[in-house]
Order: C-alpha cells, then sequence, then structure tokens
C-alpha cells in the first residue's frame, strides 16, 4: 500500500462486507495544526468484544480462504509510524468504526495518493449501499452524500449510469479534492 | 462548482434515453475484479480505472464491471474475471494496458487473451 487512499478503500470494502448500508468517510486536517485524521464508519454488522481486542493482528480475519488479514494491521501501521494514533469502535449489531491520526509533515507520512478516484469508485461499483463524504481544511468543507444524489436521480437511474459516473468526477473534483488542493 | 441542481437536469435528459437503454440484457459481460487488501496492494485499482475508462470510450452497454473480495489467490493479483458466452476466464497478474488488450479483444471482437489466463501464466 502506497497511497493512504488505498487504506481507505480497504478499510471501506471491510465496511460492505460487514452488510453496511451507509459508510461515512471524514478527511479532516489542518496544516496550521500539522494534523490530520481519517475516518471510517459504517454502520454494518460491528463486531463483539473478542473480536475487537484482536482486530489489528494480521492472523485475525473473518474470510475463510486463509488465515491472514492484512487490511486493518496496515492502516495502524500507516499512522503509528507517521507520529500519529489509531482506533476501532465497534458495536456488535450497529457497526464500527475506524480512526487514524497523522501528522501531516512526518516524514515516513504515506501520501494521501486518488482519494476522489477511491470516492468515485466506491459510490459507483456499490449501488445499494450509501456513502457520506466530507472533507474539511479547517476553513472549508465539501459533501457528497449518495442519499441526497439519490432523491434527484429517482429510483429509475442508477449511480452507474455513464452520464451520472461522468457528472459524480467532476462534482467529487470540485467539492471534495479541490479542497484537499494537493496539500496531502 | 458542480451542485446537484446540475444532477436534476441530467435526469430529465436522461429520462428520455432509458427506454432504448434496456434492451441491452442479452449477451452481457460480467467483469468482475479482486479488490480485498491483496488486490489493491498489487494495483487493482488502476486495472479497474483502465476497464472503466475503455468500456466507457467504446460505449459498451453491455458490459457490466464491478469488484468482488478475495478470489483466493493473493500472489495472482490484480486478477480479473471474464463471464462471456457461459464460460469464465481468469486473467492474472494483470496491468492497465493488458486489461485494455482483455476489453478490446476479448470482450469486444471475442478472441480470448490466452497469455493472460491462470493456465497459461509462467508465474
Amino acid at each position: 500500500m502506497r497511497e493512504l487512499a488505498l487504506n481507505i478503500l480497504d478499510i471501506a470494502e471491510n465496511s460492505l462486507a460487514a452488510g453496511a448500508k451507509l459508510i461515512e468517510i471524514t478527511l479532516l486536517f489542518s496544516q496550521s495544526k500539522d494534523s490530520m485524521r481519517i475516518s471510517i464508519r459504517d454502520d454494518g454488522c460491528g463486531m463483539d468484544e473478542e473480536t475487537l481486542q484482536k482486530v489489528t493482528d494480521p492472523f485475525t480475519t473473518s474470510r475463510t480462504t486463509r488465515k491472514v488479514g492484512m487490511g486493518l494491521p496496515l492502516f495502524k501501521y500507516s499512522a503509528e509510524s507517521a507520529g500519529g494514533s489509531f482506533s476501532v469502535a465497534s458495536r456488535k449489531g450497529e457497526g464500527t468504526e475506524v480512526c487514524a491520526d497523522y501528522r501531516i509533515s512526518h516524514i515516513d507520512r504515506m501520501p494521501l495518493g486518488d482519494f476522489g478516484g477511491v470516492a468515485l469508485q466506491l459510490v459507483t461499483m456499490n449501488p445499494r449501499v450509501d456513502f457520506r463524504f466530507f472533507v474539511s481544511d479547517g476553513e472549508r468543507g465539501g459533501v457528497l452524500d449518495t442519499r441526497e444524489v439519490r432523491e434527484v436521480l429517482g429510483e429509475e437511474i442508477p449511480l452507474d449510469a455513464p452520464e451520472v459516473r461522468a457528472f459524480l468526477k467532476e462534482y467529487i473534483q470540485e467539492n471534495l479534492v479541490d479542497i484537499i488542493g494537493g496539500r496531502l | 462548482m458542480k451542485s446537484l441542481e446540475e444532477l436534476r437536469a441530467l435526469r430529465e435528459k436522461m429520462k428520455s434515453q432509458t427506454d432504448n437503454r434496456s434492451v441491452a440484457g442479452e449477451n452481457e459481460t460480467v467483469i468482475k475484479v479482486g479488490m480485498a487488501t491483496c488486490g489493491i496492494a498489487a494495483g487493482a485499482r488502476p486495472v479497474l480505472d483502465a476497464l472503466l475508462d475503455e468500456a466507457d470510450k467504446r460505449r459498451l452497454h453491455n458490459v457490466k464491471i464491478s469488484q468482488t473480495g478475495c478470489i483466493g489467490m493473493c500472489r495472482m493479483e490484480p486478477i480479473v474475471e471474464v463471464f462471456k458466452d457461459g464460460q469464465k476466464y481468469t486473467y492474472v497478474l494483470m496491468t492497465p494496458d493488458k486489461a485494455r488488450r482483455v476489453i478490446a479483444e476479448h470482450v469486444v471482437n471475442g478472441n480470448v487473451c490466452a497469455d493472460y489466463l491462470i493456465g497459461n501464466s509462467s508465474n
């Protein structure tokens, strides 16, 4: 993993696997405070206390093809090796929130990467799941909420229709990516 | 700045077009890209983007591109599965360039890219 955006995608895939109906991805940063926070919250099936204790252990996984699960450990490592911190909170039957903090200027902080591309992929590839993206640099903020998009489009036009995809691509660029402005 | 108001206009424009699109149900090709930690780390996202871009360019309305979880052979990622004519083709160790070739030669022209298939992979 060479981009934080890929970590975000990976954690969101966990949320999808947990049967989430709404996934909220938030990116808050402040250059004056030299800090950045990424959080991914879902309303999926959640985890019990016992699973939660060992969830960042690479030898814990929910899949059955093999016994290794690297997603959360890699995300945790990305934060902790960059002067930041990491947390997972979860309640069985209610959902999970994964949160990572970074020091922006830390020499080992991974670049954010293609955040807009990841957002577009998640939104258009998962027709039955809603997403809410929020990006803020402390002064300006931008939102993409697929519930609002769906309300406008109605039932007969899907989010992955080519015309809607093209619209969303630009919408994400102007409302989310431009706020980041290449600073992360 | 793009707003949801513009989306409303787009919807009205699209409503008149939806009828002729729904005809394309027959002969549909389904393409799946493995998008678990292993796939993502191996570069599945650029591969997926290339597939979408190529399908978009060629206006392929009968191709459905989606993502899936871990396909099970992490060392062969990025893996692309093509479901066409009642068969499943598993392409391994994919790159954006290979993905574009699969769309052009296999999905459009019907010639399987045999050298990228799992059975012929030298790795």
